[in-house]
């Protein structure tokens, strides 16, 4: 039976019917040979436009559908649905994108529409040759594995944890808490960071449903969505969790000093050592790379005070592989490398701090117990806070960092109230965007802070003149004033750029996703699944996908846990169709697909030294069907005869 | 005239049709102002040019166009990516046609065209820096040729670096020849003038001189030469490999073709060229030299390598007046003698010039400004 072809051509308002002239593609498909329905409409995604195709798949009695609007990214799915509801095989339809391709893209409205009917000529030759495909359901493990405790992972694995579903908690370092722990107060509110945080911490360690993995890494995943395999290496940690009593003798004992990570090395830690007082979990482990025992077989001085005799010096790295449906990617942010930004004299003058390191010089907890002092022990008579160091800047960071005007308010309102500092905010625009942030800032303005408004272009301790003599200077323009100003400061602050962790590449590398250029996580949607990632069941929480504050954050976190809770409280998947097929006669055993596969779905048979494609975990991307050099792999839905009439139909100029 | 100010859409247009095309990005941060120079002297804010000319505001093209030494200290440093010094010229350009230029850079220009050279210099005597002595002219057999600055070739004190390269090549057995008076400026400051169509003249001149000599390599004592020959020139047909003076040394040094053995007992404090360090990063390269020289001991200053402070002389600064105590070489001789340097050590013929101007107007007699190659010369 000849197929009977319905073409349908989208306006898409003026996005495409303002280039191309729709009734001529109409016009164009009507001739075609097994088109025996073509019309257009304003906006085929619209309940009327899906309610046409509809109508007419059933009146027409189509057995092929070819829509021509956008990209099949957002609207294939919702044609494909309108399809099944008049009954017709989703994978009976095809979509031609003359927006995107087309309309987008060119001016010249009479090249654009004889494009567009070349566009549609194509997928109308690939659709004659459709072939119906079921897609197939698969149950899904109900537990979410989330990697990274900072605020956004808590967030999402406290959502999850308390709707009922099990949680694994997979966090690097000694203690979750991540970079608000390190906080001492937050904007705008200016409530203190570890009051609220901490007892999100417990609720976690303490949570029935949640499994917390501390000094542990995810090495491996495989699978697909709901049906994920992780592999997670536990780091020994020499201490033995059921005996410690986190009683702390042996982090008093220890004789070992080494920078601690969690003070921005502003403060020693011990090896054997907890992040912070507050740490979740209290037990600690010990630094193998610093122990004076692991370097030199002497020492064992925790061993000898620890009275539950909690340590194990024959502790081994485990790994545990745990099946989980969904994972939440919230592995956080790192900070640009301030040594990178030599005029601004980090690394060159002690008093030049990065943000977080006057964040841990400030807190209670910190070096000098939160009393804000130069090097030298003195209070600083003045104080420049410089905005945007690295950030908004194309030698460093092109985007906005979007927590730097509000922390380097918090840090002027901190600064006035423990001192009698002058502060400057040296400021190309204030971004005070947020809930309250405007209010903030109004009041930082009534506080007495100096705001000019100029990026600081240097700062050196060459001084011309005495009132310079001794202190940093900060060189900027008051542009509007129009004057260059040289401030003499004691202490300058760099709000530093905020920028994607250093091994981002890796991770992104690990979970299948994207990264945009800015080197954070690809959202799938930029605004409509700013949480979820091009692979089904990998969702992003936090800072790991740009740069947010802490309300951004924790909404984050909880958006992924609804869309994660939402996959797995279904149950069951839908397994895309489109896959590939290993045809056993023509497969010659060399492997080679299984190199190329970037999602593990090709098994090799040692047996019968033949490949075959794991139909639930490819995603029929084709790169195996097109490097197979026997042309032993099919790829439904985009078969070779498929592709090929694709071509043809293009280059078959009228 | 009215208290308000209307823009003037035909000045962006008309400097972004003549190459200025970064003038839109400029988003009034005042990076380029903070980070220049001039302000540690007098009042020179190049933002407020670049927001003028975006609007077509009056003023953009007032008397402080001339003041940028084009040391590229703003462009290295603007978040935004505007080609500003690339600007200054563009807009020079425009204002040049009009025949606004500043009188001092008219007579310059004036001298460019009839004799090929800033500094009034009879074409005939541009070898007169070399005496009776017989020097070795590039015939296109040696694998270098020295293409002299004019400003080496006419300035008598720019002479003697002339004659200690000589020395130091020799003793280094370095194949090269000079190219021997034909050779006309090679337009660097012509341009940021804006003067284009003397640049074009003098490119074309040497391009044509050097391919029909046969050069293939280019030794240059200037980095201003240096930048020109390598950025501007290959566009234009002039396709040669050019290499520093100081790179040179240190590969000879580094090879062991030249040994210093003489002690040089000097505190030298080494200044960058912004045509040198900035614009075509060679910084390790002549601190490479004076550190293995005997006897010198070297130290910086306050701002060096990407941060230098320039001497004033690019962007035809050189020829034009400027007080003594607005001078950046005065700023940075006295910076010297504060941190006990003896010796002003660098690796340009216009930083020489602005130096030793400014040790005469200090009356520091006992400074000694020095290229680098004239340390190696008493070192050998």
């Amino acid at each position: 039976m000849e197929p009977r072809i319905g073409v349908f051509v989208c306006h898409c308002g003026t996005n495409i019917a303002g280039v191309v002239d729709v009734n001529r593609v109409v016009e164009a498909a009507a001739a075609w040979p097994d088109v025996v329905f073509s019309t257009e409409y304003k906006f085929m995604c619209s309940d009327p436009g899906q309610h046409l195709l509809n109508d007419a798949i059933i009146r027409h009695k189509l057995t092929r559908v070819v829509v021509a609007a956008c990209s099949p990214r957002m609207h294939e799915p919702t044609f494909r649905k309108a399809c099944a509801m008049a009954g017709l095989n989703p994978y009976l339809f095809e979509m031609a994108n003359i927006r995107e391709h087309c309309s987008w893209v060119h001016e010249d409205k009479l090249a654009a529409t004889l494009k567009a009917i070349d566009i549609v000529r194509a997928a109308v030759a690939k659709a004659r040759l459709l072939e119906p495909l079921q897609a197939r359901m698969v149950p899904v493990t109900p537990k979410v594995l989330v990697v990274g405790g900072g605020v956004a992972g808590i967030q999402a694995a406290l959502d999850i944890a308390n709707a009922g579903t099990k949680v694994i908690m997979v966090e690097r370092s000694q203690s979750i808490g991540g970079h608000m722990a390190q906080l001492d107060k937050t904007f705008p509110t200016l409530d203190c960071s570890a009051c609220i945080l901490t007892p999100k911490m417990v609720q976690v360690a303490q949570h029935p449903n949640i499994e917390l993995m501390t000094y542990s890494d995810v090495e491996n995943v495989d699978g697909y969505v709901g049906n994920f395999t992780v592999k997670i290496r536990q780091r020994a940690r020499y201490v033995d969790e059921s005996t410690c009593t986190s009683c702390g003798v042996c982090l008093e004992k220890c004789p070992k000093k080494v920078p601690s990570e969690f003070d921005e090395g502003m403060a020693t830690r011990k090896a054997i050592y907890r992040s912070f007082p507050q740490a979740v979990p209290g037990r600690p482990v010990i630094d193998k790379e610093s122990c004076t025992y692991f370097k030199n077989g002497k020492c064992k001085i925790c061993e000898i005070f620890c009275e539950p005799k909690a340590i194990r010096w024959d502790d081994q790295d485990r790994v545990v592989e745990e099946k989980v449906g969904a994972i939440i990617v919230a592995t956080g942010m790192g900070l640009i490398d301030p040594h990178g930004l030599g005029q601004w004299g980090y690394g060159r003058f002690p008093n030049v701090l990065t943000g977080l390191e006057f964040e841990r010089l400030n807190n209670a907890t910190g070096p000098t117990g939160g009393r804000i002092t130069c090097k030298d022990g003195s209070e600083p008579k003045s104080v420049a806070i410089l905005h945007c160091v690295g950030s908004r800047d194309r030698n460093h960071k092109e985007y906005c960092s979007r927590v730097c005007c509000m922390y380097s308010l918090k840090f002027a309102h901190l600064i006035k109230e423990k001192t009698h500092a002058t502060v400057y905010n040296f400021y190309i625009d204030m971004r005070c965007f947020g809930k309250g942030y405007e209010e903030f800032y109004n009041r930082l303005l009534h506080e007495g802070v100096k705001f000019i408004r100029g990026k600081a272009a240097y700062v050196t301790d060459q001084a011309y003149g005495d009132e310079e003599t001794g202190k940093l200077v900060v060189s900027a323009e008051s542009t509007t004033l129009g004057q260059v100003l040289r401030v003499p400061v004691d202490m300058v602050i760099l709000a530093s750029a905020v920028a994607p962790q250093n091994d981002a590449e890796a991770v992104a590398r690990l979970f299948g996703m994207g990264r945009s250029p800015d080197g954070f996580f690809m959202e799938k949607h930029p605004k409509l699944e700013p949480f979820a990632t091009a692979t089904d069941g990998v969702y992003l929480a936090g800072s790991c996908q740009s740069p947010k504050d802490i309300p951004d954050t924790v909404a984050h976190g909880a958006a992924a846990a609804s869309t994660a809770l939402s996959m797995i409280s279904r149950g069951m998947v839908e397994v895309e169709a489109a896959t590939a097929e290993v045809l056993k006669d023509f497969c010659s055993g060399c492997k080679v697909c299984q190199d190329v596969c970037p999602y593990s779905a090709i098994s090799f048979h040692d047996d019968t030294h033949l490949a075959e494609v794991n139909a639930s975990v490819c995603k029929g991307c084709g790169t195996c069907v097109a490097t197979c050099p026997s042309s032993a792999i099919t790829g439904h839905h985009f078969n070779d005869l498929q592709v090929l009439a694709q071509i043809d139909a293009a280059f078959a100029w009228e | 005239m009215s208290h308000f100010a209307t823009p003037m859409m035909e000045v962006p247009e008309m400097i972004a049709e003549v190459g200025g095309k970064t003038l839109d990005l400029c988003y009034q941060c005042g990076t380029c102002s903070g980070t220049c120079p001039w302000n540690l002297v007098r009042d020179f804010r190049v933002r407020d040019i670049i927001t003028r000319a975006q609007l077509g505001l009056e003023g953009y093209e007032g008397e402080d166009l001339w003041m940028c030494a084009t040391c590229n200290a703003c462009v290295d440093r603007c978040p935004q990516g505007v080609e500003i010094v690339d600007l200054v010229r563009t807009i020079r350009m425009l204002i040049a046609e009009t025949g606004a230029a500043p009188k001092t850079l008219r007579a310059v220009l004036g001298s460019v065209q009839s004799n090929g050279n800033p500094w009034s210099g009879e074409p005939s005597a541009r070898m007169a820096w070399a005496g009776a002595d017989p020097v070795p002219a590039f015939d296109g057999t040696p694998e270098y040729a020295y293409f002299t600055c004019c400003t080496q070739a006419y300035d008598p004190r720019n002479a003697k670096v002339i004659r200690a390269a000589a020395k130091v090549m020799d003793a280094g057995c370095v194949s090269y020849g000079f190219v021997g008076g034909g050779e006309w400026c090679c337009g660097d400051a012509v341009r940021k003038t804006g003067a284009q169509s003397s640049f074009q003249r003098l490119a074309d001149h040497n391009i044509n001189l050097m391919n029909g000599l046969g050069v293939k390599k280019m030794l240059v004592p200037s980095p201003h030469c240096l930048n020109t020959f390598r950025k501007e020139y290959p566009e234009l047909g002039g396709k040669w490999e050019v290499t520093h003076l100081v790179e040179l040394l240190r590969d000879l040094v580094r090879s062991g073709r030249l040994a210093m053995k003489t002690a040089v007992p000097v505190k030298a404090i080494y200044h960058d060229p912004c045509y040198l360090g900035r614009n075509n990063d060679i910084y390790d390269a002549p601190r490479d030299v004076l550190r293995g020289v005997p006897g010198l001991q070297l130290i910086e200053f306050a701002r060096t390598r990407d941060e230098a402070v320039c001497c004033g002389g690019g962007g035809g600064r050189l020829w034009m007046e400027t007080p003594v105590n607005e001078r950046f070489a005065v700023l940075k001789l006295k910076e010297a003698v504060a941190k006990g340097a003896d010796t002003v050590v660098t690796a340009c013929p216009y930083c020489i010039s602005m130096f030793e101007d400014a040790k005469t107007a200090l009356g520091l007699d006992q400074m000694q400004i020095a290229d680098v190659v004239e340390i190696v010369a008493q070192a050998l």
